[in-house]
């Protein structure tokens, strides 16, 4: 994790809420991730530059979406001890669209509906055992989401 | 004040299928309104999920979750009557915070 300059900022968000929810297992959130404005940085943020591709890694989302405003994006992971999904849309202005992590008696499933400007590959990022693995799934867009 | 989560919480076999739709703007901080002007970025950043008080769910999200956001939970070996608490916050300090019982299926 590098978040180097940004780290005032990090404590500050914690600070404003973040740490105060009921919840004690509550992550700081990954500001430089977010704010990232290319796949390869977001990729790097969330530690999982060295990511293998995997095939139990499944992705349900539509292949052609019509509005980019709402897609879906399921992720099912089949990995033994998954601990996070990552959902990264590559095309967008700051691609790292959400990240989940799992604990206690949850599945390995993350279901939301993103934003997508563009026509664009969908990467699945996987934590499990502290390795990563990642798979992509092309999303063509007709009209883009995120004006 | 943020309005109610409607939170549906379905028990399949032992596993309860939670489906969770917020009332929120999630502005991205890069749209314009009428005027030509900005509109400030306002989404949740944090959103979690428990079950009977044990934390199962820790979501970080940007503002490239949609407009009344839709996600979903699976919660194995749940019961009927389980608890599940969903809260969420904003990147302006708003929160919200709704529970629901697990139902049959």
């Amino acid at each position: 994790m590098k978040f180097g300059g940004s780290a005032g900022a990090l404590v500050t968000l914690a600070a404003a809420g973040l740490l105060k929810t009921s919840q004690a297992a509550a992550a700081v959130w990954n500001k430089a991730g977010f704010e990232s404005k290319g796949v390869a940085d977001a990729v790097k943020s969330l530690g999982a530059s060295a990511a293998a591709d995997s095939r139990d890694i499944v992705i349900t989302a539509p292949d052609i979406a019509e509005n980019g405003a709402v897609v879906p994006i399921e992720v099912v992971s089949r990995i033994p001890n998954t601990q996070s999904i990552s959902i990264i849309a590559e095309k967008n202005p700051f691609p790292l669209a959400a990240t989940v992590d799992f604990a206690n008696s949850a599945e390995p499933y993350a279901y939301v509906r993103i934003k997508m400007g563009q026509t664009s590959n969908v990467r699945a990022v996987v934590k499990a055992d502290g390795k990563f693995f990642s798979a992509v799934k092309e999303v063509k867009i007709t009209v883009g989401g995120c004006g | 004040m943020a309005e109610p989560m409607k939170i549906r919480a379905l028990l399949k076999g032992d596993v309860a299928d939670i489906r969770v739709l917020v009332a929120h703007s999630m502005e991205t901080g890069q749209r314009r309104d009428a005027a030509g002007n900005l509109v400030a970025a306002h989404f949740i950043h944090s959103m979690t999920v428990t079950h009977n008080g044990k934390p199962v769910y820790d979501g970080q999200w940007s503002q490239a979750v949609s407009r009344n956001p839709v996600f979903a939970v699976r919660i194995k070996g749940a019961r009927v009557g389980d608890k599940v608490v969903v809260s969420w916050t904003d990147n302006k300090n708003d929160k919200r915070t709704d529970e629901v019982s697990v139902a049959a299926g």
